[in-house]
């Protein structure tokens, strides 16, 4: 049973402030677990498998260039010495950076108490595990010798020889995979009373297959409360120590260039500036994907232009972080007195690369600053075009960083112009295949909002509500709001055909 | 005898053992989330230790009126932490320093400062992974069978639907008059639960579900 109510003019009641509601459209609960639910549930859209098909020959072309460098070997990347970094790591970074904005939505504004993340967290989340694997995947095969990638593991092994634990690399191994293994075990246990929902619409529908596959999957959860009590609880849990996690991985991703002795690297800065960078680069993704899929799926009551909007000037405050985290290390290049560090940063900013470095300049600093008007930052198409225009700043970020550093090393002789190869632009263009055939997969399968969380965040979840006028006990106050529990009516209208 | 010293603590979980009528217990439903919480009050107040409610969403408040207290899961996690910290302490130390001792630039065999990011890592890899499993342990899940899912109006508990569930292993629990207290406290519907011992579920099969009547 659920109650709607058909007044909202109940003031002084501490329900109403200035925010706006969190959800719009006057939603019941039905209506929300219709709206959502029915995405896993209907017959596949074409559209939909039209963009997988582009997806996953992506993925395909990742595959086939995968193999071909486990054939042939590193060497036909454009890596070599000095630049012995070249676009498998900046690709890595990006990556890991991009998974960043899932965490920090789930976990962070969790802990802030940041309800508007309710309905985005799911997809945010969704987005941190595909980017992680994608990130996984160029330094495991960057290592060149894939089939031995378990040595970075401790595993007792034949040669008695254990992984170097003083080495930042080995650090990064642990940090990346704990981080991956937390995000999807946090993810799964938020979906738990969502894939529970769709189950129960499963069975109600007697499709028994799926029902079965749903059944398997959501664990028997029937929403008791004593369930829901050490189910809060784990989840608190969860998102404290996912807080850390996600500081401390972009920190260690950082440490791979700040404990060397790399001009250009070797700068404390680094962990807090990589942190603030990877929230930038992933909140602009979470932009990029939500303005779409929020269209497609007709979920703008629920992802609000709000919603939109504080992710936007989380982007401004990120994005203006990063770029004074860029003018101190110039400065602080001068100030420091080392003339190889001055160096570096000039060629940075002057030399060869310089199109790059002004790039990511005009992309990270100045774009986002158009955040500051009202009108751009709750404009659809400006954030959609802004977003994309961050994460290609973000990534020649992580290029200038790399590359511009490694490019002339101490010894004039071996100085470089770095280019990348063919394999290494189409290994790069095959992970955005592979990210978005998962994360088309995850729209199609799974509750894209987590519907147990935005509902909790409705007005009339909670109990108290409804204690003014009328809890079912016929107390008779409140005669000037009219609660109607209704059984729900079938859900037709309402939702958007994709 | 095993049964019976487990039942309290399968209670705990939810988890409760049919009577020898196989009454599992009976189903209410109330009308929204506040009527619930007033009704778990009641319920608590007559007496009654083994009810749960079911809603498609934590409600607040819902642990104090039902009387439970704080969750243990933090105990949990507290072990959880340890036993990353001391493993990633001694998976560095013995390693790096004991079993094969290598120099790397003169750098000391173990040291705290460079053990540091890896000893976070598992510390928080172990707490998460104390604190899911621990979360499915005091729940009682993984629990694909459930009496409760034969009662075709119970799929809606994960929808929009408010449950307040008492079962019949409850000291205090008698069909008839358990159920008279639910509809006094408002439920829309009660029902009596029973325990088939069987994992189908097929809501939509006209022969199933033939036995159940309303309570009231």
């Amino acid at each position: 049973m659920q109650a709607q109510v058909e007044s909202h003019g109940h003031e002084g009641d501490g329900h109403f402030d200035a925010d706006p509601p969190l959800v719009q459209g006057n939603m019941s609960f039905h209506d929300l677990t219709e709206l959502v639910s029915h995405h896993t549930e209907k017959k596949t859209p074409l559209a939909w498998l039209m963009a997988f098909g582009v997806a996953s020959t992506g993925a395909a072309l990742l595959l086939v260039m995968l193999a071909y460098q486990v054939w042939n070997g590193v060497g036909v990347w454009g890596n070599n010495i000095p630049v012995g970094w070249g676009w498998p790591i900046v690709n890595f970074v990006f990556w890991v950076g991009i998974g960043h904005a899932g965490t920090l939505i789930s976990a962070v504004l969790f802990l802030f108490r940041q309800q508007w993340r309710t309905s985005i967290n799911r997809a945010a989340e969704a987005m941190t595990i595909f980017a992680v694997i994608c990130a996984l995947i160029f330094p495991t095969f960057h290592i060149g010798r894939v089939w031995v990638v378990y040595w970075m593991l401790p595993i007792p092994n034949q040669m008695e020889m254990w992984p170097q634990f003083r080495s930042p690399l080995l650090w990064d191994v642990f940090a990346v995979s704990s981080y991956f293994i937390v995000s999807a075990m946090f993810w799964y246990v938020g979906l738990i009373p969502d894939i529970a929902t769709i189950r129960d619409r499963a069975v109600a529908q007697g499709r028994k297959i799926r029902a079965i596959i749903l059944g398997f999957l959501s664990l028997g959860w029937t929403g008791a409360n004593r369930h829901w009590r050490n189910y809060e609880k784990a989840y608190m849990l969860l998102a404290g120590l996912a807080t850390p996690l996600v500081l401390s991985v972009h920190s260690v991703v950082s440490f791979d260039f700040a404990t060397s002795l790399i001009p250009g690297w070797h700068t404390t800065i680094f962990p807090p500036y990589f942190v603030a960078g990877a929230v930038f680069s992933g909140f602009a993704m979470v932009v990029t994907l939500l303005t779409v899929a929020r269209r497609i799926y007709g979920l703008k009551d629920v992802i609000t232009l709000d919603v939109l909007e504080k992710m936007n000037i989380i982007i401004l405050v990120t994005g203006t972080v990063v770029g004074f985290a860029y003018i101190t290390e110039f400065f602080i290049a001068w100030y420091s007195g080392v003339k190889y560090e001055q160096y570096a940063f000039i060629n940075r900013a002057f030399g060869p690369y310089a199109w790059a470095y002004w790039t990511m300049m005009t992309c990270n600093l100045i774009s986002p600053q158009l955040f500051w008007f009202k009108k751009l930052r709750r404009s659809v198409p400006v954030m959609f075009v802004l977003s994309i225009i961050v994460n290609i700043g973000m990534w020649f970020e992580r290029f200038v960083i790399t590359v511009t550093s490694l490019h002339r090393d101490f010894l004039p002789s071996s100085w470089e112009y770095y280019s990348p190869t063919i394999i290494d632009i189409l290994t790069y263009v095959g992970s955005f295949g592979l990210f978005f055939t998962l994360f088309l997969l995850f729209l199609r399968f799974v509750p894209m909002v987590a519907m147990a969380e935005v509902k909790m965040v409705l007005p009339q979840a909670d109990p108290h509500y409804y204690d003014d006028h009328g809890d079912g006990q016929g107390d008779g106050h409140g005669a000037d709001v009219v609660v109607t529990p209704t059984v729900a009516p079938e859900q037709e209208g309402g939702t958007e055909q994709a | 005898m095993l049964k019976k010293l487990l039942a309290p603590v399968l209670a705990t979980m939810s988890i409760y053992q049919a009577n020898d009528e196989k009454v599992y217990g009976i189903l209410a439903e109330f009308e929204h989330p506040g009527a619930l919480m007033s009704a778990a009050k009641e319920v608590r107040r007559a007496g009654y230790k083994r009810f749960d409610t079911h809603s498609p969403f934590p409600i607040h408040g819902m642990d104090r009126a039902m009387g439970l207290g704080q969750s243990k899961l933090g105990f949990i996690v507290a072990g959880g932490a340890i036993t990353g910290l001391a493993l990633a302490v001694w998976l560095q130390w013995w390693t790096g320093a004991v079993d094969y001792p290598l120099n790397i630039s003169g750098k000391p065999l173990f040291a705290v400062e460079p053990s540091m990011p890896i000893m976070f890592e598992l510390t928080v890899l172990f707490s998460a992974l104390a604190a899911v499993a621990g979360m499915f342990a005091l729940n009682g899940l993984p629990r694909p069978y459930n009496p409760l899912f034969y009662s075709e109006r119970f799929l809606r508990a994960t929808d929009d639907a408010f449950f307040l569930h008492i079962a019949s292993n409850d000291p205090k629990f008698d069909e008839e008059r358990s159920a008279a207290l639910l509809t006094k406290l408002g439920a829309l519907q009660v029902e009596t639960i029973y325990d088939h011992e069987t994992a189908d579920t097929d809501a939509s099969d006209p022969n199933f579900d033939a036995e159940p009547e309303l309570a009231v």
